[in-house]
């Protein structure tokens, strides 16, 4: 046996390395080229995927652990500033979709529950399609991309509710699902006597139950665990969370995806959040993409060769209802006439969520594994079609329109990631976040300083924990869309880490580094950062200037000279950023130049203020003088006591 | 007793002989405050309120400076455009300046002033302080004409200077008590010489 599960997770390890970047490049996405891989690896074509049901019922794990990535990002703030568009227009295309498609299927003959079931899973849109290729497309930031994004929440939403309402549905025998503590499913059968509704009510209270209780215990856990700054121990207990929610959940015979939904609501506001995304997200990640392996390598193709018409006019039925449905709630609501044709477009396809439910409905007994294996089969090809529809929009529709509405660049909410990432908030990021807030930006802060992002918490200021030197952290704080990072780290090591991450992932994000000193300043310039700025630097040279003003000399000389010398200052470090491979002589003898240059340059600058009053009139004594040594210095001349 | 602002430009103070001779005179007079603009706001960043304040303290407003280009040196300029604000200075709401007195005092480096350098100006001081004149009758202002000092060589008595320096006292000092005939004093090409025409003798001398 262990040999066999070596042998299939290479087979759908390299289907998916394979097929994955295909898809990709062929602009289909990944949830496409997951599928693709399952197909090519299922009984149609190649056979060699082994029990697939087994392994998608392991890998519907990847489903558990996206609702509690979902949860993490359904923050307040974003809810509420989108309200409008979540419960109206998106709320709306739930409900009517799903009325609409249970009302065409009831029209057919097909039975209540099940047309309810079908139009409920018939709503969802691909999340992870639709958004990819708004983005792909700079249609995301738009009035139309905002309006799709709240349809998408809404559903995603949706979701919960429904995982609730599909016990309900059952009509059929239920199919024993893969259980993830197979120990506890005796004691579930406990639960599976009660009534349904009943179970709905119990639902709701455990949702409620684990918001409040976790509010008050898991933040100071994850505070504590933060602070031993271990990283495998934090990882291990993000894991541990959202394994024990879900037993929890399956212990009482309810859908654990849900409460894993709330624990991740729950922890949305905290400041751990960016570091649980970055945690489950590769777990996530990987069992989604076995997930959807799974999928496409479970579908009966055979529904399709026996009788294709059928399956070709329920795929045009379903994507036009969809698009129709869309294309009514955007007029309703008002939108601009492109707004409206980019969410209906957009979202015509049934998704992933879709698929979710179908096998969630196969476990509880609301489909037989004959309908859920013509929706499942329906689902996948509308959301091959996708590509098409975008196609479709982009060369038909939109041309019509775009001169007269034109997409508006700064909407409301842009993106849901702020335009400036600070990493590193101690005494030198916060002046920086504070200046560039007050101006108007957002900005996201990353600490990894657990003390530090309490205090700064209390007063006010948004500011995560987490550890910026990691790619996954830094993807979830919204690097791909800041359009600055500032690296305002203080360890020299973590800083250039950080700075090479970036470079490498994100070659286009502008920099703005924090040097702690020339070393530091040369390795960060090397690494091509092209904006480094050393940390005392200017503190000190205002303490120069004020020194200067101290021995007599005139403010405004004073700030001359200062800013001349660090602008020689600036030239020589650039200048030495060649040498620092050469032999040390050379380097030295660089460095002796350079610091020759600048005294005679500031020599120069003096004299050149002295040079604005005519000195052949009406001046006293040249104000410099040359002291036997051979090196110059300049002497100030005390202005007369007038001030005092 | 009318007080008087004297906003000092120069940024290379510590080279003139003239304008410290000059500063010295001005100095210590009661009624006289010297406000130097160079060392108050050596990066350029000139506090408007602040200034407004000063300005709004005052019944008469003299710039101070070397003739630099045949103009005000540029921090001048700056203070200008930053405390001169609209609604405050001029237009509609800006009435804070009306009725109150601007002059100048200036120093030149004399050699393009002098007859015998041949490319000469074609104008006076008086007629390139022009935008100064239109800038204070654009605020209600009413404009002197300027006190001139034409630079000094290295190798001038020191006898001229210090006349100079007596004189730009004797005016501060009659600009302070009233004693100005502003009239005369406006109709003026330069206030630096004949100052017996314009200016009456303190009430006791009298």
């Amino acid at each position: 046996m262990s040999d066999s599960i070596l042998l299939y997770a290479i087979i759908y390890l390299a289907a998916a390395a394979i097929c994955v970047p295909l898809a990709k490049r062929l602009g289909l996405g990944t949830v496409l080229g997951y599928l693709a891989a399952g197909i090519v690896i299922g009984p149609q074509l190649l056979n060699v995927a082994g029990p697939s049901d087994k392994v998608l019922h392991f890998a519907e794990f990847g489903v558990v652990m996206m609702l509690f990535l979902i949860g993490l990002e359904i923050k307040p703030t974003i809810l509420r500033s989108l309200r409008r568009d979540i419960i109206g227009l998106g709320g709306l295309q739930v409900v009517v979709t799903a009325a609409a498609i249970a009302t065409v299927a009831l029209a057919l003959g097909v039975g209540w529950h099940l047309s309810v079931a079908l139009g409920l899973v018939g709503a969802m849109s691909s999340t992870a399609i639709v958004l990819a290729s708004l983005d792909e497309r700079n249609l995301l930031a738009g009035r139309g991309g905002q309006s799709t994004f709240a349809i998408l929440l809404a559903q995603d939403l949706s979701v919960v509710p429904i995982l609730g309402l599909f016990p309900l549905l059952a009509t059929v025998q239920a199919v024993e699902g893969f259980r993830f503590v197979p120990e506890v499913a005796r004691a579930a059968t406990l639960w599976q006597q009660y009534q349904p509704l009943l179970k709905l009510l119990l639902t709701l209270v455990m949702a409620g139950t684990l918001f409040t209780a976790g509010h008050y215990l898991l933040r100071p856990l994850l505070g504590l665990l933060a602070r031993s700054r271990s990283r495998e121990v934090f990882t291990l207990v993000a894991l541990l969370l959202v394994l024990s929610v879900a037993g929890l959940m399956e212990l009482l015979g309810l859908p654990p995806a849900l409460g894993t939904f709330m624990a991740g609501v729950m922890l949305a506001e905290s400041e751990y959040r960016h570091e649980l995304e970055a945690e489950i997200q590769p777990f996530k990640g990987l069992l989604l993409g076995l997930f959807f392996i799974a999928i496409g390598a479970s579908l009966q193709l055979d529904v399709v060769t026996a009788n294709p018409l059928r399956i070709l006019l329920l795929l045009a039925a379903i994507l036009s209802f969809k698009l129709l449905v869309v294309l009514a709630l955007a007029r309703l609501f008002r939108l601009p006439k492109r707004a409206g044709f980019i969410a209906a477009f957009s979202l015509a396809q049934v998704g992933e969520f879709g698929l979710v439910l179908v096998t969630y409905g196969r476990q509880t007994g609301v489909f037989t594994d004959g309908i859920a294996n013509e929706a499942a089969t329906l689902i996948v090809l509308s959301m091959f079609v996708t590509p098409l529809l975008f196609i479709a929009l982009e060369r038909l529709a939109l041309p019509r329109m775009a001169e007269r509405a034109p997409t508006r660049p700064h909407d409301a909410i842009r993106s849901h990631h702020a335009e400036v990432v600070i990493a590193g908030y101690g005494r030198f990021g916060q002046v920086i976040g504070r200046l560039v807030r007050v101006a108007g930006f957002e900005v996201t802060v990353l600490d990894l300083d657990p003390e530090m992002v309490d205090m700064l918490r209390k007063l006010g200021q948004t500011v995560y924990f987490g550890d910026a030197s990691r790619h996954e952290l830094l993807e979830a704080a919204g690097c791909a869309k800041a359009r600055l990072f500032v690296l305002a780290i203080d360890n020299p090591d973590k800083s250039l880490e950080v700075a090479a991450l970036i470079r490498r992932h994100y070659p286009g994000l502008p920099i703005i580094a924090r040097a702690r000193n020339r070393q530091h300043f040369s390795a960060l310039r090397r690494l091509g950062v092209e904006r480094v700025v050393r940390e005392t630097l200017a503190s000190a040279l205002e303490a120069g200037e004020l020194s200067l003003q101290q021995l007599g000399m005139r403010a405004h000389t004073a700030h001359r000279l200062a800013t001349t010398w660090r602008a020689h200052d600036q030239a020589n470090l650039e200048n030495m950023l060649g040498y620092h491979d050469q032999p040390q002589d050379a380097w030295i003898d660089e460095a002796r130049r350079a610091i020759e240059n600048m005294e005679q340059a500031m020599v120069e600058e003096a004299a050149g203020m002295g040079a604005l009053h005519d000195r052949g009139w009406a001046t006293d004594a040249a104000p410099h003088r040359t002291s036997p040594a051979g090196t110059r210095q300049v002497v100030a001349v005390r202005p007369p006591d007038h001030q005092r | 007793m009318a007080s008087i602002l004297i906003l000092f430009a120069h940024p290379a103070f510590e080279h003139s002989r003239t304008q410290r001779a000059l500063v010295a005179a001005a100095s210590n007079l009661p009624g006289v405050t010297l406000h130097d603009l160079y060392e108050a706001y050596p990066t350029f960043h000139v506090d408007r309120r602040a200034e407004q304040a000063l300005l709004r303290r005052h019944d008469i407003i003299l710039f101070q400076h070397p003739l630099y280009w045949f103009s005000a040196p540029a921090l001048l300029k700056q203070w200008q455009d930053v405390v001169l604000e609209h609604g405050w200075a001029y237009g509609e709401a800006g009435l804070q300046l009306r009725g109150k007195v601007a002059l100048h005092a200036v120093s030149t480096s004399a050699a393009e002033f002098e007859p015998e350098h041949g490319n000469g100006p074609t104008c006076s001081v008086r007629q390139f302080l022009s935008p100064w004149e239109t800038t204070a009758q654009l605020c209600g202002m009413r404009f002197l004409a300027p006190f001139v000092v034409h630079g000094f060589r290295v190798d001038t008595h020191p006898e001229q200077l210090r006349e100079a320096a007596a004189n730009y006292r004797a005016l501060l000092e009659a600009l302070r008590d009233g004693r100005v005939d502003l009239d005369k004093a406006a109709a003026r090409p330069a206030l630096n010489f004949d100052l017996g025409d314009f200016i009456r003798p303190p009430d006791d001398a009298a």
